[in-house]
């Protein structure tokens, strides 16, 4: 059974988001590492690009398959997880901690407000 | 393990490396004498010549070698070899003797036309082939590849839109299920790929499709459609999804990886479609996988064809093949010459042999095999979606995964075991645990058979010795191979061990 931790928001691409007042943390969820295997590389924006919401930015690639990462707030990139980049392994060992993908300075806080709960998430997973 | 399937061992002894079979100043051949002033190569690359470790071997251990390699490949001519979306059937050796021709062999693309008439005939005589079985109006031989064939008619329809002033056109639909290279083929193109998803039947979702052809279709330059798609499925409102694409302007192009589920049985061209691709490497059993080159054959309908790559090969009024480069608005040419001339004769060799009043068995016996293989493993690997399949049937391992933790790659390990080559896994991706077995039209009963039975073994094997299954393959040169370590530390070049 996929991890689901309550306090985070989720989408249905399979991306997470942890909120610390203005700043959002974004990862993929303990069910797409899963559904992707090993990870073996992670392509990120830099620092300071402007993402939409729904905006692709960036892809995980596995031994698998190769999948688009969506963004699920908008706003601007403050940083871009260098560990998961470096040791790709994180994404999979611990996909809401060390493995997050990118800090995000939210442009918009009510699109928060969109996102679907641990508990509405589950509902979509086999 | 039943009898037949008894006595899974190690086979074969892991063979040394051509390389650590050298032995210093040891030769293989003896070359002429040299007319030239004689060069120390030593001297001249310095220490790039001492890194090189060129073997030094005689010519039979050199035979010996490579004898013993192709000893344990295994390919068509040794199994079974089920990898769905790749049409692996059997080339016949009648192909090869006629493309080994001199006449054929011996001919130099730079020569003067006039002086080989006969190879002229060959490539209109395969397009006129290709037309008849498509339902298009023209065929280009040039595309050397399935995707070069998807990107030769993107820059068609690119054309199109340009000539009719429509060039704003920037988003091309793809579905959720496509083969990669379609997407990969429409960025090159320079357009903005939209997914189109699927129904719960494994259609193409029309009331999506018209839902964005609403928003956006005076942006959208085309639909790309795998028909049947890559869930094996025959996609059954084909000229509602064509007429609605025609009905914002756009065109419509069928990736042709799956015409073997249709040769001589349905035409594309027929269905709505606007161009195509096909692969002479696949469908009409030009050498595939290793065995290459491709050839990836377009048609088109008229609208296209003062677009395609020059020179055409055509009939003048007197039916003679000719070339034609006087082509104003071609895209020009997308590969030297005429493609890769000797699969387009063995393409040829092959439709002349079924000839018209067989050809359909081609797609029928494909059709039959793997609606027989799907029927057969029904109890133990459901079909992903439950209706009759087109040439190649999508199973899911799903349930493997959630009770035992075996997955379709585990499955598809231990089938190596058994003997067989596995199908393709995880494709489309759309299908968890997806296993994707075509059969094609050239195996027996019996081989389908003893797949099926060695597929329901395992599946019980997965429940009562799951790792039976994350173990193997136990029977090879190379048990399980770290996937995830290769792509993270590549390493392919042999250095001596110090």
């Amino acid at each position: 059974m996929s991890q689901l931790p309550s306090e985070l928001k989720y989408t249905e691409s399979h991306e997470w988001v942890r909120l610390e007042g203005e700043i959002a943390f974004v990862g993929i969820t303990d069910f797409a590492q899963s559904e992707l295997g090993d990870i073996v590389y992670v392509s990120l924006p830099e620092p300071g690009r402007i993402l939409r919401k729904g905006d692709s930015f960036g892809a995980v690639e596995s031994v698998k398959t190769a999948s688009d990462l969506y963004s699920p707030i908008s706003g601007e990139v403050l940083e871009a997880n260098e560990l998961a980049t470096n040791q790709t392994e994180l994404v999979n060992t611990d996909p809401y901690g060390k493995g997050y993908l990118l800090k995000v300075k939210l442009s918009d806080p009510s699109e928060v407000g969109s996102l679907i709960s641990a508990e509405q998430y589950a509902k979509l997973l086999p | 393990m039943n009898q037949e399937f008894a006595g899974i061992k190690k086979r074969v002894p892991s063979p040394k490396l051509v390389f650590e079979k050298s032995s210093p100043g040891r030769v293989g051949c003896n070359l002429p004498s040299i007319t030239t002033p004689e060069v120390d190569l030593n001297q001249e690359l310095g220490e790039t010549r001492s890194e090189l470790h060129l073997p030094e071997l005689s010519e039979l251990e050199v035979v010996r070698h490579f004898t013993n390699l192709s000893h344990i490949n295994y390919g068509i001519e040794t199994g079974f070899y089920p990898l769905g979306s790749c049409t692996m059937k059997y080339n016949p050796k009648i192909n090869e003797r006629v493309a080994g021709l001199s006449g054929f062999t011996q001919l130099h693309p730079m020569q003067p036309v006039s002086t080989y008439p006969g190879a002229i005939e060959v490539m209109v005589q395969v397009q006129e082939f290709l037309a008849e079985l498509t339902g298009f109006d023209a065929i280009s031989l040039q595309p050397v590849a399935g995707a070069h064939g998807e990107m030769t008619c993107l820059m068609l329809m690119k054309a199109y839109h340009a000539a009719k002033g429509q060039g704003s056109r920037r988003i091309i639909l793809v579905p959720d299920s496509a083969h990669g290279t379609n997407p990969a083929s429409a960025a090159r193109c320079g357009y903005e790929v939209k997914a189109v998803p699927t129904d719960a039947n494994g259609n193409s979702d029309v009331a999506a499709l018209k839902g964005i052809l609403d928003g956006l279709g005076s942006e959208i330059a085309g639909l790309m459609l795998t028909n049947p798609s890559t869930l094996g499925l025959f996609e059954t409102q084909i000229e509602e999804i064509c007429q609605l694409i025609h009905n914002i302007g756009g065109l419509v192009f069928c990736d042709g990886a799956n015409m073997n589920a249709m040769v001589g049985t349905t035409r594309p061209g027929d269905h709505g479609f606007d161009c195509m691709h096909l692969n002479l490497h696949k469908t009409f059993s030009t050498p595939h996988g290793g065995g290459g080159p491709g050839c990836g054959a377009i048609g088109v309908k008229q609208e296209l064809v003062p677009f395609l790559p020059s020179p055409i090969v055509c009939r003048n009024s007197n039916g003679m093949a000719q070339l034609d480069f006087e082509r104003p608005e071609s895209i020009g040419r997308v590969s030297p010459y005429f493609g890769q001339f000797l699969m387009e004769v063995r393409a040829l060799a092959y439709l002349l042999s079924y000839g018209k009043e067989h050809i359909h068995l081609i797609s029928e016996c494909a059709v039959l095999n793997a609606n027989y293989v799907q029927e057969k493993l029904k109890k133990v690997l459901p079909p992903a979606f439950d209706r009759p399949c087109t040439h190649e049937c999508v199973l899911t391992a799903e349930k493997y995964k959630k009770e035992f933790g075996v997955r379709a790659l585990d499955i598809s390990k231990r089938l190596i075991d058994y003997g067989f080559h596995p199908p393709t896994n995880y494709f489309p991706l759309i299908v968890p645990e997806a296993m994707m077995i075509e059969p094609t039209e050239t195996e027996c009963k019996e081989t389908l058979d003893k797949f099926c039975e060695a597929l329901i073994l395992i599946c019980e094997e997965a429940s009562v010795q799951p790792d039976l299954l994350h173990q193997a393959p136990t029977s090879q040169i190379v048990g399980r191979l770290d996937e995830t370590l290769a792509v993270k530390q590549l390493n392919v070049r042999w250095k001596p061990s110090t």
